[in-house]
Protein backbone atom coordinates (compact mmCIF):
# COMPACT_ATOMS: atom_id res chain seq x y z
CA UNK A 1 0.00 0.00 0.00
CA UNK A 2 1.19 3.96 -0.55
CA UNK A 3 3.19 5.04 -3.29
CA UNK A 4 3.09 1.81 -4.77
CA UNK A 5 3.46 0.81 -8.82
CA UNK A 6 4.20 -2.66 -8.53
CA UNK A 7 0.70 -3.17 -10.26
CA UNK A 8 -0.43 -1.42 -13.27
CA UNK A 9 -4.00 -1.11 -12.28
CA UNK A 10 -6.35 -1.83 -8.63
CA UNK A 11 -7.21 -5.54 -9.67
CA UNK A 12 -3.42 -6.69 -9.97
CA UNK A 13 -3.24 -4.99 -6.36
CA UNK A 14 -6.61 -7.27 -5.40
CA UNK A 15 -5.40 -10.57 -7.06
CA UNK A 16 -1.53 -10.00 -4.88
CA UNK A 17 -3.81 -8.95 -1.89
CA UNK A 18 -5.81 -11.73 -1.88
CA UNK A 19 -3.02 -14.24 -2.44
CA UNK A 20 -1.57 -13.13 0.36
CA UNK A 21 -3.92 -13.39 2.43
CA UNK A 22 -4.90 -17.11 1.55
CA UNK A 23 -0.97 -17.67 2.03
CA UNK A 24 -0.89 -16.21 5.49
CA UNK A 25 -4.10 -18.72 6.02
CA UNK A 26 -2.71 -21.43 5.09
CA UNK A 27 -5.27 -21.85 2.37
CA UNK A 28 -5.27 -22.80 -1.64
CA UNK A 29 -6.50 -20.57 -3.96
CA UNK A 30 -9.08 -23.98 -4.68
CA UNK A 31 -10.41 -23.67 -1.51
CA UNK A 32 -11.86 -19.98 -1.42
CA UNK A 33 -15.48 -20.29 -2.09
CA UNK A 34 -16.57 -17.43 -1.82
CA UNK A 35 -15.44 -13.38 -2.73
CA UNK A 36 -16.55 -10.18 -1.94
CA UNK A 37 -15.21 -6.95 -3.60
CA UNK A 38 -15.22 -3.01 -2.78
CA UNK A 39 -13.54 -1.55 -5.94
CA UNK A 40 -12.12 1.81 -5.70
CA UNK A 41 -12.49 4.54 -7.85
CA UNK A 42 -10.21 3.51 -10.61
CA UNK A 43 -12.14 0.13 -11.00
CA UNK A 44 -12.86 -0.21 -15.03
CA UNK A 45 -15.65 -2.27 -14.35
CA UNK A 46 -17.60 -1.18 -11.01
CA UNK A 47 -20.97 -2.62 -11.03
CA UNK A 48 -19.58 -6.27 -11.09
CA UNK A 49 -15.95 -6.03 -9.83
CA UNK A 50 -16.26 -9.25 -8.20
CA UNK A 51 -16.94 -10.90 -11.56
CA UNK A 52 -13.95 -9.20 -13.03
CA UNK A 53 -11.68 -10.43 -10.19
CA UNK A 54 -13.08 -13.90 -10.24
CA UNK A 55 -12.58 -13.94 -13.36
CA UNK A 56 -9.19 -12.46 -13.14
CA UNK A 57 -7.79 -14.61 -10.89
CA UNK A 58 -9.39 -17.64 -12.36
CA UNK A 59 -11.82 -18.59 -9.66
CA UNK A 60 -14.60 -21.55 -10.39
CA UNK A 61 -17.42 -22.86 -8.40
CA UNK A 62 -17.57 -19.78 -6.19
CA UNK A 63 -20.52 -20.48 -4.34
CA UNK A 64 -20.73 -16.40 -3.10
CA UNK A 65 -19.98 -13.44 -4.25
CA UNK A 66 -20.54 -9.87 -5.01
CA UNK A 67 -19.89 -6.14 -5.29
CA UNK A 68 -20.36 -3.78 -2.59
CA UNK A 69 -20.55 -0.09 -1.83
CA UNK A 70 -21.03 1.71 1.68
CA UNK A 71 -18.53 3.84 0.95
CA UNK A 72 -15.49 3.54 4.01
CA UNK A 73 -17.98 0.99 5.65
CA UNK A 74 -18.03 -1.57 2.78
CA UNK A 75 -14.65 -3.10 4.48
CA UNK A 76 -16.62 -4.00 7.81
CA UNK A 77 -20.09 -4.70 5.41
CA UNK A 78 -18.30 -7.24 3.81
CA UNK A 79 -17.11 -8.83 6.78
CA UNK A 80 -20.46 -9.09 8.15
CA UNK A 81 -22.04 -10.48 5.24
CA UNK A 82 -18.98 -13.31 5.08
CA UNK A 83 -19.78 -14.27 8.35
CA UNK A 84 -23.70 -14.64 7.91
CA UNK A 85 -23.18 -16.51 5.13
CA UNK A 86 -21.26 -19.02 6.41
CA UNK A 87 -23.04 -19.09 9.59
CA UNK A 88 -26.13 -19.82 6.87
CA UNK A 89 -23.92 -23.03 5.45
CA UNK A 90 -23.83 -20.47 2.34
CA UNK A 91 -19.85 -20.43 2.07
CA UNK A 92 -16.45 -21.65 3.84
CA UNK A 93 -13.71 -19.34 3.30
CA UNK A 94 -14.28 -15.86 1.76
CA UNK A 95 -12.04 -13.47 0.75
CA UNK A 96 -13.68 -9.76 1.40
CA UNK A 97 -11.03 -7.40 -0.87
CA UNK A 98 -10.12 -3.77 -1.72
CA UNK A 99 -7.92 -2.51 -4.29
CA UNK A 100 -7.39 1.06 -5.65
CA UNK A 101 -4.51 2.45 -7.67
CA UNK A 102 -5.57 5.98 -8.24
CA UNK A 103 -1.70 7.14 -7.85
CA UNK A 104 -1.21 5.88 -11.58
CA UNK A 105 -1.84 7.36 -14.16
CA UNK A 106 -2.10 10.92 -12.82
CA UNK A 107 -5.34 12.29 -13.11
CA UNK A 108 -4.86 14.96 -16.04
CA UNK A 109 -6.53 18.19 -15.29
CA UNK A 110 -9.72 18.25 -17.50
CA UNK A 111 -11.05 22.17 -16.13
CA UNK A 112 -14.03 20.16 -15.71
CA UNK A 113 -15.93 20.55 -12.65
CA UNK A 114 -16.88 16.54 -10.19
CA UNK A 115 -14.46 13.91 -9.12
CA UNK A 116 -15.29 12.62 -6.06
CA UNK A 117 -17.80 15.40 -5.28
CA UNK A 118 -19.76 15.26 -8.91
CA UNK A 119 -19.87 11.21 -7.93
CA UNK A 120 -21.52 11.65 -4.76
CA UNK A 121 -24.14 13.51 -6.90
CA UNK A 122 -24.59 16.88 -4.60
CA UNK A 123 -26.00 19.87 -6.31
CA UNK A 124 -25.94 18.60 -9.85
CA UNK A 125 -23.74 20.67 -11.13
CA UNK A 126 -25.09 24.17 -9.39
CA UNK A 127 -22.48 23.69 -6.55
CA UNK A 128 -19.82 24.04 -8.95
CA UNK A 129 -20.61 26.99 -10.45
CA UNK A 130 -20.22 28.51 -6.52
CA UNK A 131 -16.70 26.69 -6.96
CA UNK A 132 -18.04 23.66 -4.23
CA UNK A 133 -15.80 21.04 -5.41
CA UNK A 134 -14.98 17.32 -4.29
CA UNK A 135 -15.63 15.74 -0.80
CA UNK A 136 -13.29 17.83 1.10
CA UNK A 137 -15.41 20.94 0.77
CA UNK A 138 -18.57 18.86 1.93
CA UNK A 139 -17.11 17.64 4.92
CA UNK A 140 -15.49 21.02 5.52
CA UNK A 141 -19.16 21.99 6.02
CA UNK A 142 -19.80 19.41 8.64
CA UNK A 143 -16.59 20.26 10.38
CA UNK A 144 -17.96 23.78 10.60
CA UNK A 145 -21.20 23.02 11.81
CA UNK A 146 -19.21 21.13 14.94
CA UNK A 147 -16.38 23.98 15.66
CA UNK A 148 -19.47 26.21 15.77
CA UNK A 149 -21.71 24.39 17.95
CA UNK A 150 -19.10 22.79 20.46
CA UNK A 151 -15.92 25.15 19.99
CA UNK A 152 -13.80 22.79 18.16
CA UNK A 153 -10.71 24.08 17.08
CA UNK A 154 -7.68 23.45 14.35
CA UNK A 155 -6.15 22.43 17.76
CA UNK A 156 -8.62 19.84 18.21
CA UNK A 157 -8.20 18.39 14.68
CA UNK A 158 -4.32 18.94 14.60
CA UNK A 159 -3.89 16.95 18.36
CA UNK A 160 -5.85 14.01 16.09
CA UNK A 161 -3.51 14.56 12.72
CA UNK A 162 0.06 14.89 15.55
CA UNK A 163 -1.20 11.31 17.34
CA UNK A 164 -2.09 9.43 14.40
CA UNK A 165 1.57 10.44 12.91
CA UNK A 166 3.00 9.42 16.11
CA UNK A 167 1.57 5.94 16.02
CA UNK A 168 2.70 5.79 11.47
CA UNK A 169 6.15 6.81 12.82
CA UNK A 170 6.70 3.38 13.99
CA UNK A 171 4.50 1.56 11.07
CA UNK A 172 6.91 0.70 8.74
CA UNK A 173 4.22 0.11 6.16
CA UNK A 174 3.53 3.86 6.65
CA UNK A 175 3.42 6.21 3.86
CA UNK A 176 4.53 8.58 6.63
CA UNK A 177 7.20 6.03 8.55
CA UNK A 178 9.65 7.56 10.76
CA UNK A 179 8.57 10.86 9.15
CA UNK A 180 7.48 13.04 12.68
CA UNK A 181 4.85 15.58 12.94
CA UNK A 182 4.84 18.51 15.17
CA UNK A 183 1.40 20.58 15.71
CA UNK A 184 3.02 23.58 14.15
CA UNK A 185 4.15 20.97 11.19
CA UNK A 186 0.09 20.50 11.20
CA UNK A 187 -0.74 24.12 11.30
CA UNK A 188 2.07 24.91 8.46
CA UNK A 189 0.44 22.76 6.34
CA UNK A 190 -1.15 24.79 3.13
CA UNK A 191 -4.77 25.03 3.46
CA UNK A 192 -7.20 22.68 1.40
CA UNK A 193 -10.59 23.97 2.06
CA UNK A 194 -11.32 25.46 6.01
CA UNK A 195 -11.28 24.28 8.40
CA UNK A 196 -9.07 21.48 6.83
CA UNK A 197 -5.58 21.73 6.40
CA UNK A 198 -3.84 19.34 3.75
CA UNK A 199 -2.99 17.34 7.09
CA UNK A 200 -6.93 16.73 8.23
CA UNK A 201 -7.20 14.69 4.96
CA UNK A 202 -6.38 11.10 4.25
CA UNK A 203 -3.87 10.46 2.00
CA UNK A 204 -4.03 8.70 -1.48
CA UNK A 205 -2.73 5.71 -2.02
CA UNK A 206 -2.03 2.45 -4.44
CA UNK A 207 -2.59 -0.78 -2.97
CA UNK A 208 -4.91 -3.78 -1.93
CA UNK A 209 -6.17 -5.70 1.38
CA UNK A 210 -8.03 -8.66 1.66
CA UNK A 211 -8.84 -10.93 4.38
CA UNK A 212 -10.11 -14.44 4.34
CA UNK A 213 -13.55 -15.03 6.73
CA UNK A 214 -14.19 -18.64 7.61
CA UNK A 215 -16.12 -20.59 10.92
CA UNK A 216 -14.22 -20.77 13.91
CA UNK A 217 -14.32 -24.26 13.88
CA UNK A 218 -12.13 -24.70 10.53
CA UNK A 219 -9.70 -21.33 11.37
CA UNK A 220 -8.61 -23.24 14.31
CA UNK A 221 -6.55 -25.99 12.00
CA UNK A 222 -5.61 -23.13 9.93
CA UNK A 223 -1.56 -21.80 10.17
CA UNK A 224 -2.61 -18.63 12.24
CA UNK A 225 -4.54 -18.22 15.18
CA UNK A 226 -7.63 -16.96 13.96
CA UNK A 227 -9.16 -13.36 15.33
CA UNK A 228 -12.56 -13.85 16.30
CA UNK A 229 -15.52 -11.73 15.74
CA UNK A 230 -17.17 -10.68 18.93
CA UNK A 231 -19.72 -8.51 17.26
CA UNK A 232 -20.95 -6.94 14.53
CA UNK A 233 -23.62 -4.47 13.54
CA UNK A 234 -24.71 -1.58 11.22
CA UNK A 235 -26.35 2.15 11.67
CA UNK A 236 -27.21 4.38 8.37
CA UNK A 237 -28.63 7.40 10.23
CA UNK A 238 -30.01 8.82 6.89
CA UNK A 239 -30.89 12.77 6.91
CA UNK A 240 -28.43 15.74 6.73
CA UNK A 241 -25.54 14.84 8.88
CA UNK A 242 -24.85 19.17 9.52
CA UNK A 243 -27.82 19.35 11.69
CA UNK A 244 -27.31 15.93 13.74
CA UNK A 245 -23.02 15.88 13.92
CA UNK A 246 -23.58 12.35 14.53
CA UNK A 247 -22.06 9.26 12.53
CA UNK A 248 -24.07 5.78 12.48
CA UNK A 249 -21.82 4.42 15.16
CA UNK A 250 -24.81 4.33 18.12
CA UNK A 251 -26.93 2.56 15.94
CA UNK A 252 -24.11 0.20 14.86
CA UNK A 253 -22.68 0.15 18.11
CA UNK A 254 -25.80 -0.85 19.89
CA UNK A 255 -26.06 -3.92 18.10
CA UNK A 256 -22.24 -5.08 18.06
CA UNK A 257 -21.85 -4.58 21.39
CA UNK A 258 -24.97 -6.56 22.94
CA UNK A 259 -23.81 -9.38 20.36
CA UNK A 260 -20.58 -9.29 21.38
CA UNK A 261 -21.92 -8.93 25.43
CA UNK A 262 -19.67 -6.34 26.07
CA UNK A 263 -19.59 -2.91 27.31
CA UNK A 264 -17.09 0.15 26.11
CA UNK A 265 -14.84 -0.15 28.81
CA UNK A 266 -13.93 -3.88 27.44
CA UNK A 267 -12.25 -1.33 24.63
CA UNK A 268 -8.20 -2.15 24.21
CA UNK A 269 -7.76 -0.55 21.35
CA UNK A 270 -9.86 1.23 18.45
CA UNK A 271 -9.42 1.80 14.75
CA UNK A 272 -11.57 4.44 14.06
CA UNK A 273 -12.13 5.56 10.32
CA UNK A 274 -10.78 8.31 9.22
CA UNK A 275 -11.04 9.81 5.92
CA UNK A 276 -10.65 13.64 8.34
CA UNK A 277 -9.30 14.69 11.62
CA UNK A 278 -12.97 15.75 12.04
CA UNK A 279 -14.18 11.87 11.89
CA UNK A 280 -12.43 10.48 14.16
CA UNK A 281 -13.43 13.08 16.88
CA UNK A 282 -17.24 12.51 15.79
CA UNK A 283 -16.56 8.63 15.63
CA UNK A 284 -15.13 9.00 19.35
CA UNK A 285 -18.12 10.84 21.02
CA UNK A 286 -20.75 8.60 18.77
CA UNK A 287 -19.06 5.37 20.63
CA UNK A 288 -19.37 7.60 23.85
CA UNK A 289 -15.24 7.71 24.68
CA UNK A 290 -16.33 11.35 25.61
CA UNK A 291 -19.65 13.51 25.72
CA UNK A 292 -21.45 14.81 22.42
CA UNK A 293 -18.96 17.74 21.53
CA UNK A 294 -15.75 16.96 23.44
CA UNK A 295 -13.98 14.83 20.95
CA UNK A 296 -11.67 17.93 20.83
CA UNK A 297 -10.60 17.64 23.94
CA UNK A 298 -10.55 14.12 24.75
CA UNK A 299 -7.89 14.11 22.10
CA UNK A 300 -5.59 17.51 22.88
CA UNK A 301 -5.62 15.46 26.82
CA UNK A 302 -3.46 12.72 24.98
CA UNK A 303 -5.42 9.95 25.06
CA UNK A 304 -5.81 8.45 21.74
CA UNK A 305 -1.73 8.85 21.08
CA UNK A 306 0.76 6.02 22.48
CA UNK A 307 0.76 5.36 25.83
CA UNK A 308 -2.68 7.21 26.08
CA UNK A 309 -5.46 5.23 28.02
CA UNK A 310 -7.38 4.63 24.19
CA UNK A 311 -4.61 3.81 22.01
CA UNK A 312 -6.61 5.07 18.26
CA UNK A 313 -5.67 4.44 14.97
CA UNK A 314 -2.30 2.15 15.79
CA UNK A 315 -1.06 2.06 12.34
CA UNK A 316 -1.22 5.49 11.34
CA UNK A 317 -4.96 5.29 10.05
CA UNK A 318 -5.49 7.10 6.42
CA UNK A 319 -4.26 9.85 7.46
CA UNK A 320 -0.89 9.12 7.97
CA UNK A 321 -0.42 4.96 6.87
CA UNK A 322 -2.23 4.53 3.78
CA UNK A 323 -6.02 5.33 2.19
CA UNK A 324 -7.59 1.59 1.50
CA UNK A 325 -10.82 2.95 2.55
CA UNK A 326 -12.49 0.57 5.46
CA UNK A 327 -9.86 -2.02 4.90
CA UNK A 328 -7.28 0.80 6.51
CA UNK A 329 -8.58 0.03 10.30
CA UNK A 330 -9.62 -3.50 9.52
CA UNK A 331 -6.19 -4.44 8.59
CA UNK A 332 -4.98 -2.94 11.63
CA UNK A 333 -7.58 -4.31 13.93
CA UNK A 334 -6.06 -7.57 12.91
CA UNK A 335 -2.57 -6.95 12.98
CA UNK A 336 -2.98 -5.57 16.77
CA UNK A 337 -5.27 -8.78 17.98
CA UNK A 338 -2.29 -11.19 16.49
CA UNK A 339 -0.13 -8.95 18.29
CA UNK A 340 2.19 -8.76 15.13
CA UNK A 341 2.40 -4.52 15.46
CA UNK A 342 6.07 -4.52 16.74
CA UNK A 343 6.62 -1.20 17.82
CA UNK A 344 3.57 0.30 18.15
CA UNK A 345 1.89 -3.17 19.49
CA UNK A 346 -0.54 -2.52 21.97
CA UNK A 347 0.07 -3.55 25.65
CA UNK A 348 -3.73 -5.50 25.55
CA UNK A 349 -5.26 -7.04 22.70
CA UNK A 350 -7.69 -9.09 23.81
CA UNK A 351 -11.17 -7.30 22.75
CA UNK A 352 -10.66 -4.14 19.41
CA UNK A 353 -12.93 -1.76 18.40
CA UNK A 354 -13.45 -1.41 14.31
CA UNK A 355 -15.06 1.02 12.68
CA UNK A 356 -16.03 1.64 8.85
CA UNK A 357 -17.46 5.46 8.12
CA UNK A 358 -18.79 6.02 4.44
CA UNK A 359 -20.54 9.33 2.97
CA UNK A 360 -20.27 11.79 5.22
CA UNK A 361 -21.45 10.48 7.75
CA UNK A 362 -23.96 8.76 6.16
CA UNK A 363 -23.04 4.90 6.66
CA UNK A 364 -21.24 2.69 9.40
CA UNK A 365 -20.51 -0.18 10.45
CA UNK A 366 -18.80 -1.59 13.66
CA UNK A 367 -16.54 -4.62 14.24
CA UNK A 368 -15.83 -6.09 17.77
CA UNK A 369 -12.64 -8.13 17.38
CA UNK A 370 -12.16 -10.80 19.92
CA UNK A 371 -8.42 -12.90 20.63
CA UNK A 372 -10.53 -15.49 22.34
CA UNK A 373 -13.98 -16.93 20.92
CA UNK B 1 -4.70 35.99 -22.39
CA UNK B 2 -7.29 33.02 -22.31
CA UNK B 3 -9.45 33.06 -19.47
CA UNK B 4 -11.83 29.72 -18.93
CA UNK B 5 -15.38 30.53 -17.83
CA UNK B 6 -16.36 29.20 -14.43
CA UNK B 7 -18.96 26.61 -15.08
CA UNK B 8 -22.63 26.92 -15.82
CA UNK B 9 -25.37 24.65 -14.93
CA UNK B 10 -26.95 22.38 -17.18
CA UNK B 11 -30.59 23.58 -16.53
CA UNK B 12 -32.07 20.04 -16.23
CA UNK B 13 -36.10 20.11 -16.93
CA UNK B 14 -36.74 19.09 -12.80
CA UNK B 15 -34.76 22.30 -12.13
CA UNK B 16 -35.86 24.86 -14.62
CA UNK B 17 -38.51 26.65 -12.62
CA UNK B 18 -35.49 27.42 -10.06
CA UNK B 19 -34.01 28.89 -13.10
CA UNK B 20 -36.71 30.80 -14.24
CA UNK B 21 -37.07 32.17 -11.20
CA UNK B 22 -34.24 33.11 -11.13
CA UNK B 23 -33.77 35.35 -14.50
CA UNK B 24 -37.19 36.82 -13.13
CA UNK B 25 -35.58 38.06 -9.40
CA UNK B 26 -37.20 35.46 -7.40
CA UNK B 27 -35.75 32.37 -5.39
CA UNK B 28 -37.87 29.00 -5.90
CA UNK B 29 -37.80 25.75 -4.26
CA UNK B 30 -39.63 22.88 -4.78
CA UNK B 31 -42.89 22.50 -2.33
CA UNK B 32 -44.39 18.88 -1.96
CA UNK B 33 -48.11 19.52 -2.85
CA UNK B 34 -49.38 16.60 -1.04
CA UNK B 35 -47.79 17.27 2.45
CA UNK B 36 -46.47 21.32 1.86
CA UNK B 37 -42.69 19.99 2.68
CA UNK B 38 -40.08 22.37 1.22
CA UNK B 39 -37.22 21.20 -0.51
CA UNK B 40 -34.09 22.15 -2.63
CA UNK B 41 -31.97 21.02 -5.10
CA UNK B 42 -35.26 19.14 -7.03
CA UNK B 43 -36.49 15.59 -6.46
CA UNK B 44 -38.93 13.71 -7.57
CA UNK B 45 -40.43 12.82 -5.06
CA UNK B 46 -41.21 13.90 -1.30
CA UNK B 47 -38.98 12.77 1.24
CA UNK B 48 -41.33 12.79 3.89
CA UNK B 49 -44.54 11.37 2.41
CA UNK B 50 -43.28 10.23 -1.07
CA UNK B 51 -45.66 11.90 -3.12
CA UNK B 52 -44.43 12.86 -6.51
CA UNK B 53 -46.89 15.73 -6.59
CA UNK B 54 -44.56 18.72 -6.41
CA UNK B 55 -44.42 22.64 -7.74
CA UNK B 56 -42.22 25.86 -7.00
CA UNK B 57 -43.19 28.34 -4.40
CA UNK B 58 -40.83 31.58 -3.86
CA UNK B 59 -39.35 31.80 -0.74
CA UNK B 60 -38.47 35.36 1.08
CA UNK B 61 -34.79 35.18 0.60
CA UNK B 62 -33.90 35.69 3.69
CA UNK B 63 -31.94 33.22 6.14
CA UNK B 64 -28.86 32.77 7.74
CA UNK B 65 -25.04 30.89 7.02
CA UNK B 66 -25.46 27.61 8.35
CA UNK B 67 -21.98 26.43 7.61
CA UNK B 68 -18.97 28.03 4.83
CA UNK B 69 -15.80 26.34 4.02
CA UNK B 70 -13.10 28.45 2.57
CA UNK B 71 -12.00 27.14 -0.84
CA UNK B 72 -7.74 27.21 -1.12
CA UNK B 73 -7.46 23.99 -3.46
CA UNK B 74 -7.93 25.15 -6.97
CA UNK B 75 -10.36 22.62 -7.99
CA UNK B 76 -11.37 24.34 -11.52
CA UNK B 77 -8.68 26.81 -13.20
CA UNK B 78 -11.56 29.70 -13.27
CA UNK B 79 -11.21 30.64 -9.42
CA UNK B 80 -7.73 30.05 -9.68
CA UNK B 81 -7.90 33.39 -9.12
CA UNK B 82 -10.01 33.68 -6.27
CA UNK B 83 -8.64 31.56 -3.65
CA UNK B 84 -9.25 31.99 -1.08
CA UNK B 85 -13.13 32.09 -1.83
CA UNK B 86 -15.81 31.20 0.98
CA UNK B 87 -18.63 28.66 -0.18
CA UNK B 88 -21.41 28.96 1.93
CA UNK B 89 -24.49 26.98 3.01
CA UNK B 90 -27.63 29.48 3.74
CA UNK B 91 -30.63 27.99 5.36
CA UNK B 92 -33.23 29.72 4.38
CA UNK B 93 -35.91 31.16 6.88
CA UNK B 94 -38.55 28.69 5.44
CA UNK B 95 -36.47 25.80 6.06
CA UNK B 96 -34.09 24.22 2.87
CA UNK B 97 -30.61 24.68 2.74
CA UNK B 98 -28.87 26.20 -0.68
CA UNK B 99 -25.09 26.14 -1.40
CA UNK B 100 -24.19 29.83 -2.37
CA UNK B 101 -21.50 32.34 -1.88
CA UNK B 102 -21.66 35.31 0.03
CA UNK B 103 -20.85 38.53 -1.40
CA UNK B 104 -19.50 42.16 0.35
CA UNK B 105 -17.99 40.08 3.06
CA UNK B 106 -14.34 38.76 3.36
CA UNK B 107 -14.26 35.08 4.02
CA UNK B 108 -12.52 35.08 7.31
CA UNK B 109 -15.12 37.89 8.63
CA UNK B 110 -18.21 34.99 8.15
CA UNK B 111 -19.40 33.44 10.73
CA UNK B 112 -22.60 31.28 11.34
CA UNK B 113 -25.68 32.38 12.05
CA UNK B 114 -24.66 35.58 10.29
CA UNK B 115 -28.67 36.66 8.65
CA UNK B 116 -28.17 37.26 4.95
CA UNK B 117 -30.09 37.63 1.97
CA UNK B 118 -30.91 37.04 -1.45
CA UNK B 119 -29.84 38.93 -4.96
CA UNK B 120 -29.49 37.79 -8.41
CA UNK B 121 -25.87 37.41 -10.91
CA UNK B 122 -26.54 37.16 -14.51
CA UNK B 123 -24.15 34.80 -15.87
CA UNK B 124 -25.45 34.69 -19.47
CA UNK B 125 -29.16 34.77 -21.35
CA UNK B 126 -30.14 31.54 -19.63
CA UNK B 127 -28.41 31.22 -16.61
CA UNK B 128 -28.80 33.26 -13.70
CA UNK B 129 -27.82 32.50 -9.99
CA UNK B 130 -28.74 33.40 -6.62
CA UNK B 131 -25.98 34.69 -4.27
CA UNK B 132 -26.32 36.24 -0.76
CA UNK B 133 -25.20 39.39 1.09
CA UNK B 134 -25.12 40.05 4.91
CA UNK B 135 -28.11 41.85 6.13
CA UNK B 136 -29.26 43.48 9.52
CA UNK B 137 -30.60 40.98 11.83
CA UNK B 138 -34.60 41.35 11.89
CA UNK B 139 -34.85 43.18 8.23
Amino acid sequence: MGRNFDHHNAIGFAIEAVELALRDAGLERSELDGLLVNPGITWAENTMASFTLQQAMGLTNLRLTATMGLGGATASAMIMHAAQSIDAGMADAVACVFADAPLQPPAPDTGKSGGAGAAYGFGRGLNASYGQFGVNAQYAFVARRHMHLYGTTNDHLGAVAVAQREWANMNPAAQFYDTPMTMEDYHASRWIAEPFHLFDCCLVSNGGLAVIVTSADRAKSLKHPPVYILGMGQGHPGGDPMDTLVSGAPLAKATAFKMAGIELGDINFAELYDCYTFTVLVTLEDYGFCKKGEGGPFVAAGNVRPGGALPVNTGGGQLSSFYMWGMTPVAEGVVQMRGEAGRRQVPRHDIGLVSGNGGILSTHGTLVLGANP
Amino acid sequence: MATVSKPIPNITPDMAPFYEGARNGRLMVQKCDACGTLRFPAYELCSQCLSTRSSWAPVSGRGEVYSFNIMHQVYHPAFAAEVPYAVVVVKLEEGPKIVSNLAGIKPHEIKCGMPVEVFFEKLSDEVTLPKFRPRAAGR
